[in-house]
């Protein structure tokens, strides 16, 4: 049955709420508070190419971590039988049904000064860590918080990855060494990269993980532009600005992992 | 069939608008600093009068700025501080009060009228007023606090905390370099921005906080902080081992008042939970649970003695004296503080 | 394929395990916490559970969290399904063009995404005289919710025999039927898949939210958040509690009936193989 009409809402919805927000967005970034076009939203570029190389530079790290983690994970997991699959993949999820502010939370308990892990650290004499409020701190919120996010693709695609090339592979005398490079690994990359998306982009554009656990002491992209909107500097003029700057560093990311995968990654999630 | 069902998907989407347009019968939006009011009042109000307080709570006043400025939002009643207020009206953002509807005001004294940010008193009715000081848990901090600079020469490393608003906390780089709240030289700001700059960049600075500080000094979190004198009344409440200091330089006299932005939608009841906020036994019970300073005469001829001459919540006039009202500054000016405020939120710590 | 070393792999696993739900742990054993302290443990208490149950604002901002996921999943499916279908008649040209717009909301980032919503709220809300509320959140969360819909959609679409359709209606059925009847049970894992996300991603939801509710809604993340800028309840933690222990039991009852159905379709498979050796 082929018939257009039942996308007309949605298209006309998507120009409503998708297109017009994105061109608002583009008009208060080149215009000033009194309504004239100009540049000068773009003239303090220096000042947050220090914000950019710090958000760009914490979200790497978060996701090589969550990379290193989820992709043994995931492939270790595959190997298990189908109930204990299922399984593991639900207790996977199960935190992400709580929500992304408690489990942010749960660990400033953890890793106050007086908090669980310095406690538990004391019982063994240890001096207490100074952990909350620092870059790394934002890091493992973001890991934490993002982790599943990594797993899924990846494990969704090596779960279905067909066994017969590797049983073709290994029947041509590949070792499992091999078998790993040069099957499986290049196999799973459309996992990977829709993982690797899922984190890199909510990891740069945080404010509530540096918020909460970074004490204004992290100061990324999402906590400047918060800040000019519905923050202590308001100015949505320069918030458009930067906004419209992180969605070129976006897309140009997009492009990038898109020269390596087959336009197909969000697919894997499902 | 077609037809009919793109116009059953297009009845869809537009269902969302509908929900648009349900307001909620008599309520009154009321948005304050967090722990600033005793919430059991609210029961009292709709006891009294039949509306409902729909209660939000921001940090700062910029914050609040931010939130009015940006449109969208329908509060019917704020609480900011003087200097915010003053910029409010400049900016025609607050509808004058009817004041035939508040006439509970009679109970103010006199002192709290009239000040500079709303001369005429066409605009606000005051609510708290309180300073600013260093607290510091005494168990933590061996050096005598008496100066602003103690904040900025300490040895502690990762202990201080520190106002996350820029108007305080340039303010006080500002007195720790013997200079005025209020002053519009760029080159004292800068410098001030940089004394914030390098306190950070050496450690020292623990966290930027507002209400945060609560928890933080009462588990021993932190060793010092800067905050406000009646929220060191409710910490050491809970932790006796805080002390109060109002250094020498002078601290910040702050008056909060009452007032109603333009994008009020319920300016009666806005009216009516003002007056009721005027009432002697509910300025006691808020003043009795977040431990500042009530503007009200009549409230405190009836207030337990023990509170009405607290030295920390009534400091003595000599005190007073050394203490600044923070003033309106010129548009320039503020969005100079803007950008040095993101010059101080960009600093980290430097590893050596 | 050829378990490694299963013990290692046990281990590893078991440490991820660990990780992911230790701060969980953490939460729900200080929400029976007797004293304030998140941190230090003072004795068993119930205390914070009644304190959260007589807390107006967080039920209410719990209340409108569900409200809005459900209806925005709900609205988010019908709508996203359609326009699934919708799209896949087109050519390729006008369906690429489409897909990459419709990508926009997914790939961008949240706060992008909530900050430009915002804008056009208050703009639109001038000039029409209505300010952020619930309207606004719900359409906020149905705009983000369909992508993922169409992308759930879309791959069952393709799977689809193409004659399907076409023998019903040759068969008498009427246009609708035939979606009704035939195409609709093909779709239907990738639909319920669909709404199950947009209902995750609805109720996960802050940043959003924080840009598009305004004053007179809340959304439990945003109490949440507004709560850690000042004194942090253990109220918080009973939530938690609360939440998880919910969500575990939904997802055991889901499993259980699924397993159970899985059992009576082997007995059935079996009982079949039966008569037809006889």
């Amino acid at each position: 049955m082929k018939t257009k009409t039942p996308a007309i809402p949605y298209v006309v919805w998507m120009a409503i709420f998708v297109v017009i927000p994105l061109f608002l967005i583009v008009v208060y970034a080149f215009t000033n508070f009194d309504g004239h076009f100009t540049l000068e939203n773009f003239s303090n570029i220096d000042v947050f190419l220090q914000v950019f190389g710090n958000s760009l530079w914490l979200a790497f790290i978060a996701t090589v971590i969550c990379l290193l983690i989820a992709y043994p994970f995931a492939y270790l997991l595959a190997q298990e039988g189908p109930i204990f699959r299922k399984v593991a993949m639900l207790f996977i999820m199960l935190p992400m049904w709580m929500n992304f502010l408690l489990r942010t939370y749960a660990w400033m308990s953890i890793l106050e000064n007086n908090g669980f892990l310095n406690q538990f650290l004391g019982l063994f004499g240890i001096a207490p860590l100074h952990l909350i409020n620092t870059d790394g701190a934002v890091v493992l919120g973001m890991v934490y918080n993002f982790l599943p996010f990594m797993i899924l693709p990846i494990f969704s695609v090596i779960e279905k990855l067909d066994n017969r090339y590797i049983e073709a592979a290994q029947d041509l005398g590949a070792n499992r060494r091999d078998t790993f490079r040069r099957v499986i690994f290049p196999l799973s990359l459309p996992g990977v990269l829709s993982g690797v998306m899922m984190v890199f982009i909510p990891s740069i554009s945080t404010f509530a993980i540096s918020k909460l656990l970074g004490g204004g002491l992290s100061f990324l992209l999402g906590d400047l532009i918060e800040m000019q909107f519905l923050g202590s500097a308001y100015n949505p003029h320069l918030g458009s600005a930067i906004s419209l700057m992180m969605l070129a560093l976006v897309v140009i990311a997009m492009l990038i992992m898109n020269r390596f995968g087959d336009g197909e990654e969000g697919a894997v999630i499902m | 069939m077609k037809k009919i069902t793109a116009i059953c998907l297009a009845l869809l989407m537009l269902l969302p608008l509908f929900a648009c347009g349900q307001k909620e019968e008599n309520v009154v939006n009321v948005y304050n600093w967090g722990e600033y009011i005793d919430e059991s009042i609210f029961d009292d109000f709709e006891a009294q009068t039949g509306i409902r307080v729909n209660y939000n709570t921001f940090a700062s006043n910029e914050m609040l700025y931010s939130t009015l400025k940006s449109g969208g939002s329908s509060y019917d009643v704020v609480i900011p501080s003087d200097y915010m207020i003053a910029r409010m009206i400049d900016e025609n953002m607050l509808l004058p009060l009817d004041f035939s509807q508040i006439p509970n005001m009679a109970n103010m004294d006199a002192q709290y009228l009239h000040l500079e940010y709303d001369p005429q008193q066409l605009y606000t009715v005051p609510y708290m007023w309180g300073v600013t000081g260093i607290i510091y848990n005494t168990t933590m901090v061996d050096q005598p606090i008496t100066s602003w600079m103690d904040l900025f020469n300490t040895d502690l490393t990762g202990q201080v905390l520190m106002f996350d608003n820029p108007r305080d906390a340039i303010g006080i780089a500002l007195k720790a370099l013997g200079y005025s709240f209020n002053t519009t030289n760029q080159e004292e700001i800068s410098q001030a921005a940089d004394l914030l700059i390098q306190q950070k960049e050496k450690g020292q600075v623990q966290a930027y906080v507002m209400d945060q500080i609560f928890d933080k000094m009462i588990n021993n979190e932190a060793a010092i902080g800067t905050y406000y004198a009646g929220d060191y009344l409710t910490m050491s409440e809970e932790n006796p081992d805080l002390a109060f200091c109002i250094p020498s330089e002078g601290a910040n006299l702050f008056v909060d008042a009452m007032c109603v932005p333009t994008c009020c939608e319920n300016y009666d009841n806005a009216m009516a939970f003002i007056n009721f906020m005027c009432q002697n036994d509910i300025v006691l019970r808020n003043c009795d649970e977040i431990g500042y300073s009530t503007p009200s005469a009549t409230a405190l001829e009836e207030m337990d003695p023990e509170m009405a001459e607290n030295p920390v919540a009534y400091p003595p006039a000599d005190v007073l004296d050394t203490c600044e009202v923070y003033g309106g500054l010129p548009s320039s000016t503020l969005s100079f503080y803007d950008h040095e405020w993101i010059r101080i939120c960009l600093a980290k710590v430097k590893v050596h | 394929m050829k378990q490694k070393s299963p013990a290692l792999s046990r281990v590893f696993n078991g440490l991820v395990f660990l990780f992911l739900y230790l701060p969980i742990v953490v939460l729900i054993i200080f929400s029976f916490n007797d004293s304030k302290s998140r941190t230090v443990w003072s004795g068993f208490s119930f205390h914070w559970y009644t304190e959260l149950f007589h807390d107006d604002e967080i039920l209410s901002a719990f209340s409108t969290t569900l409200t809005v996921s459900v209806l925005a999943s709900v609205i988010a499916t019908i709508l996203g399904t359609a326009a699934a279908i919708g799209f896949f008649s087109m050519k390729r040209r006008p369906r690429h063009l489409l897909m990459t717009i419709n990508n926009i909301p997914m790939t961008n980032a949240d706060i992008i995404t909530g900050v430009s919503l915002m804008l056009l709220f208050v703009f639109t809300g001038n000039l029409l005289g209505f300010s952020l509320g619930f309207g606004t959140l719900l359409v906020a969360h149905i705009t983000f919710n369909i992508p993922y819909v169409i992308l759930a959609v879309m791959p069952k679409l393709r799977q689809l025999d193409p004659n399907l359709g076409e023998a019903a209606l040759d068969l008498g059925a009427t246009p609708w039927q035939a979606f009704w009847k035939v195409l609709m049970p093909e779709l239907r894992p990738g639909i319920f898949n669909g709404l199950l996300i947009a209902f995750t991603l609805s109720i996960d939801d802050f940043v959003i939210s924080y840009f598009t509710a305004g004053s007179e809604v809340s959304t439990l993340a945003m109490q949440i958040y507004a709560m850690t800028r000042k004194r942090i309840s253990p109220e918080v933690n009973a939530l938690s509690t609360i939440l998880f222990l919910t969500v575990l039991i939904l997802l055991i009852i889901v499993n259980l009936r699924e397993v159970r159905q899985q059992q009576a379709k082997d007995r059935q498979l079996r009982a079949l193989h039966k008569d037809a050796a006889k």
